[in-house]
């Protein structure tokens, strides 16, 4: 590289920089104010650039730009006032849930409106060229977005530092219990937040348009970066959401000029994971407020009764008979559903009882499933290879868990996420062992397990008996040592529970019980790719969690089976069949904020 | 109630019926914009058939599934296909990963699978199986179609831009190998392998200028496409360099481009309005007189996918699968790119591409000084194939 490749690369970060920024404010603000994970933003930044590119055609591109960003600012104060602002009660999470219906929604909703085609929107008028720096040609446009990152950042500093709306919004990102206290009207300012944090995701599609095409897959591409630079900045802090747009998008830009353009499959994941284990908080990120009253409007688990157990075990007997009464296709789906209940259980053992909420789980039924699978193509026999891609998963969550209970909240979220990220593109790129992108194939089970049916009587026996042990687990005393750690960490330490010991251990116990999940999918798809632990498959399982409850114990598995069920129904019979699931969960966020395995309890 | 009655109705009805069912499964909502057009060339074709009286005196019947864009949802749903709704053929998949996952479950069901899009060498070769058969010419096919014109740039200093997944790595590897043999003293100076969907454009334009190459190979496609072009041309990456990519002439990559079209980069592709073969004239008429709209690429390969098996079954004279994968193998039959042949080789069909160069007329892309590269000459002799094959 010569100097003046140097000096572009850098300005190719800067405005990269700058694009990422946009969006990630936006999502920094409604975190901060509203505590909502918003899944939603990238689809709202892809509204933006959809919306851009058809007025563009209408009105021309520079007023085509702010028009769409204060169109999107407007679905952003619809979204809060009918469906946000109905569930802020809600449990955490929930919300989380909430907009990623939202995402199926709004995707289907631009296909429905734009069409399949991807559309690319015209240059700039008066920034179509190139000028010449250092004897290289580079785009004007660029060096506009390098100083619209900077304007924006002045723009909320000037508005969170010098108005009232801005003391409000800081007032109640501190502490929302004592903004709510002095009479701050919260409904008004969540609202505010909101529109401005969506105005800011449709401005920064808009300013797009010149540089990428508007495509129905922008908006998960987008939210990942997103999420990556809030928390590398750390939650909340505009000016940390800055800084680390700024490392991202300069890392980015020099591993290509550099010639490392394979490491920009992960590299953003790498830095989060570095970043949050020197600074757990982020880079100018502060430690939240301890939340009051913690767990106070959860209602304790309650070890079973006698009807409920004997209603349990009424269901496992009916699930053994089940091949002897219906069809080929419906054991299939079973055993998916067995698969999956147990995944969603792992998962709940970690978010529920244990506090810990992970964004990466698809990691440990990821490497179940290839350590079972490299097994299986070695001719060791299933039961060998079953076991074994559950202890490799055990053993990477041993690793990834040690970091990731020694951060809390949404920054352990996301640092399981990052190792999540980082296990899939090891899976996608290390070709010679995991089969690269194509995964591995002809992993079937042989022998006595060879049938649909012998194969869905282990999973029900392995699925079955791992659920078990994870729900007896919660009533022994290392369940209640974890849930007095999830409650008040303080004061289990104070009574001598080793908090981070436990969660550590249920953190690898919830990988064992993945993993083996993870290794039973492989048998029965007979192959596996890296979406086995793709982070599609880590919001699958958190959706499933959701859906079932997560103060409930049976929750999960009732969600597992209704989103499978869902999506092999809806996807067999409708068109807009992303959509109808949308609708589906928003219906059920609204209806049921607790969840399912709660209308089991409502009913007992 | 109601309910209930409908799916009364509906189990009457199929177990009635008495259509010869096509299992299709494709990721219409991860690849709408090829995938749509594919959709409606299948229901042209499969009104043609059932217009014509069907095939051994029954109907054809499409049954269309979304596979969820994974290997995971794919296989349980051609498990569905094939369990409940019984189907007598499997066919469709997109994605590489996709199209081998399906592909290894007909084996293990042996269950005829025409796989109609997925580009990969692996399916028909390392990891070819009896019951699979692939439509589309191959990554290596489409990139031996390009090798003359490499050769004839007579370059020596080679950039490579490329998706990082199964079909770019393909492209890149089958790009460099033939052209090191054409051409001995070529050197590959630069390779750059974004994420698929994610390139970062500007910087990848940067780095490959910075090798400051004679001409660049790209197996760029769809958003990543669009970027790269937009950048080169704002930074004059292409200003006295060829360029030659895959795919760039499909109307569902180049019609996005409209007056960013890069002027004389060599493509394979489909010049949908200059092909004026009688066979590609009927088809074409009868696709715009149906949908009001011009055949894409991905209404060819469903079109053909669709007569592909509806000829198979009528050699066969029966849906036996064993019959029909028989049948399949050398199969003749005609496309709307001319007559193609179904290897028994290595059951890969004869079907070519459009190699040419791109051009802007009137604020929109196309094809120029194009000629049809027929597949057969572009595969490698059964002998050689067999190698390929070991497994088998």
């Amino acid at each position: 590289m010569s100097w003046s490749s140097v000096l572009i690369q850098f300005l190719n970060g800067l405005a990269s920089a700058s694009s990422l920024f946009l969006i990630a404010a936006g999502l920094s603000l409604i975190f901060g104010v509203s505590r909502i994970v918003n899944f939603a933003h990238g689809s709202l930044y892809m509204l933006g650039l959809y919306t851009a590119v058809w007025l563009s055609d209408r009105v021309g591109f520079w007023l085509a730009v702010p028009l769409a960003a204060a169109g999107v600012g407007l679905v952003g104060i619809f979204i809060e006032l009918f469906l946000l602002r109905k569930i802020y009660r809600a449990p955490e999470l929930l919300q989380l849930l909430a907009t990623f219906a939202l995402v199926l929604i709004i995707k289907d909703a631009a296909l429905w409106l734009w069409g399949p085609e991807d559309l690319l929107g015209p240059r700039a008028p008066g920034l179509r060229g190139a000028v010449e720096l250092g004897g290289i040609q580079f785009p004007q446009y660029d060096l506009f977005l390098i100083a619209v990152g900077p304007l924006v950042l002045g723009f909320l500093y000037f508005l969170l530092k010098k108005t009232r709306f801005g003391i409000l919004v800081r007032a109640a990102s501190e502490d929302r219990e004592i903004a709510a206290a002095l009479g701050v009207n919260q409904r008004l300012l969540f609202t505010g937040v909101f529109a401005l944090g969506a105005l800011l995701a449709g401005l920064g599609g808009a300013l797009q348009i010149p540089r990428e095409p508007a495509s129905l897959a922008v908006d998960l591409t987008v939210i990942a970066d997103a999420f990556v630079v809030v928390v590398v900045g750390g939650l909340g802090s505009i000016p940390g959401a800055f800084l680390a747009a700024l490392l991202i998008g300069e890392v980015k830009s020099f591993c290509i000029g550099l010639g490392f353009s394979k490491a920009t499959l992960v590299i953003e994941f790498v830095v989060m994971a570095v970043v949050l284990i020197v600074r757990p908080w982020g880079l100018l990120g502060r430690p939240a407020a301890p939340a009051r009253a913690p767990g106070g409007s959860e209602l304790a688990l309650q070890a079973p009764g006698r009807r409920p157990l004997a209603a349990g075990f009424a269901l496992l007997a009916a699930l053994a008979l089940a091949p002897l009464a219906v069809s080929g296709y419906t054991v299939i789906l079973l055993t998916d559903i067995l698969i999956f209940a147990l995944f969603a259980a792992s998962l709940h053992f970690l978010i529920g009882p244990a506090g810990l909420y992970s964004f990466g789980h698809a990691a440990y039924f990821g490497l179940g499933a290839y350590g079972a699978g490299l097994l299986a193509l070695q001719k060791v026999p299933l039961e060998g290879a079953l076991a074994a891609g559950a202890l490799l998963a055990g053993a990477g969550a041993l690793v990834f868990g040690w970091f990731c209970v020694r951060l809390s909240g949404v920054y352990s979220a996301m640092l399981t996420l990052a190792f999540a990220q980082i296990a899939w593109s090891a899976a996608f790129q290390w070709d010679a062992v995991t089969g690269g992108s194509n995964g591995l194939v002809g992993v079937w089970p042989g022998g006595l397990f060879a049938s649909k049916t012998a194969f869905y009587w282990l999973a029900l026996a392995v699925c079955a008996a791992l659920i078990l042990a994870a729900w007896r687990a919660v009533f022994s005393p290392f369940g209640y040592a974890l849930r007095a750690g999830r409650d008040s960490p303080l004061r289990a330490d104070a009574i001598g529970i080793d908090v981070r010991g436990r969660q550590w251990l249920a953190f690898t116990a919830a990988g064992i019980a993945a993993g083996a999940a993870g290794a039973l999918y492989a048998f029965s798809k007979g192959s596996i790719a890296p979406e086995t632990m793709s982070i599609q498959r880590s919001v699958d399982g958190l959706v499933m969690v959701l859906l079932g409850g997560i103060q409930t114990l049976t929750g999960p598995v009732w969600g597992a089976a209704l989103f499978t069920w869902l999506q092999d129904a809806a996807a067999r019979s409708i068109d807009y069949w992303r959509a109808g699931i949308g609708v589906v969960i928003l219906a059920l966020v609204l209806a049921l904020p607790n969840g399912l395995g709660a209308l089991a309890r409502a009913r007992r | 109630m109601r309910i209930l009655a409908i799916l009364l109705l509906g189990f009457a009805c199929s177990a009635n019926s008495q259509t010869i069912k096509i299992g299709e499964l494709n990721s219409y909502k991860v690849f709408p914009s090829f995938l749509e057009p594919y959709r409606k060339g299948m229901d042209l074709a499969l009104e043609e058939i059932n217009n014509g009286g069907g095939v051994l005196g029954r109907k054809l019947e499409l049954v269309v599934r979304d596979d969820g864009g994974n290997p995971g949802d794919a296989v349980r749903v051609a498990e569905e296909l094939v369990s409940r709704e019984r189907v007598d053929v499997l066919m469709g998949t997109f994605a590489s990963h996709i199209g081998l996952a399906v592909s290894n479950l007909a084996g293990q069901r042996k269950v005829l699978f025409v796989a109609s899009e997925p580009l990969t060498d692996k399916i028909v070769w390392e990891n070819g199986n009896r019951y699979t058969f692939r439509l589309r010419p191959s990554t290596y096919m489409q990139t031996a179609m390009l090798i003359p014109e490499a050769v004839k740039l007579a370059k020596k200093r080679w950039a490579i831009v490329y998706p990082n997944y199964e079909y770019g790595q393909s492209a890149t590897e089958s790009f460099k190998k033939l052209l090191k043999k054409a051409q001995p003293d070529v050197e590959f100076v630069a390779e750059q392998a974004p994420p698929l969907g994610k390139i970062d454009a500007g910087a990848v334009v940067q780095a490959l200028a910075d090798a400051k190459p004679d001409a660049i190979f790209s197996s760029l496609f769809a958003a990543d496409l669009q970027k790269f072009v937009r950048e080169g041309n704002t930074r004059g990456l292409f200003r006295d360099r060829p360029v030659l990519n895959l795919l760039a002439g499909e109307p569902e990559y180049l019609d996005t481009l409209k007056d960013e079209t890069p002027e004389g980069w060599w493509v394979t592709g489909y010049p949908w309005s200059e092909i004026q073969t009688p066979e590609h004239k009927a088809f074409r008429e009868a696709y715009q007189k149906r949908w009001q709209d011009y055949p894409r690429q991905g209404s060819v390969v469903g079109y053909t996918a669709v007569h592909a098996v509806a000829a198979a079954i009528r050699k066969a004279k029966s849906t036996d699968t064993e019959k029909l994968v028989e049948a399949m193998k050398g199969l003749r039959m005609p496309s709307p790119f001319g007559p193609i042949v179904w290897r028994a080789a290595d059951h890969q069909s004869t079907m070519g591409a459009y190699v040419g160069q791109l051009s802007r007329k009137g604020g929109q892309g196309t094809m120029v000084n194009w000629r049809f590269a027929d597949g057969a000459t572009f595969l490698p002799t059964p002998d050689e194939v067999k190698a390929l094959r070991k497994a088998q």
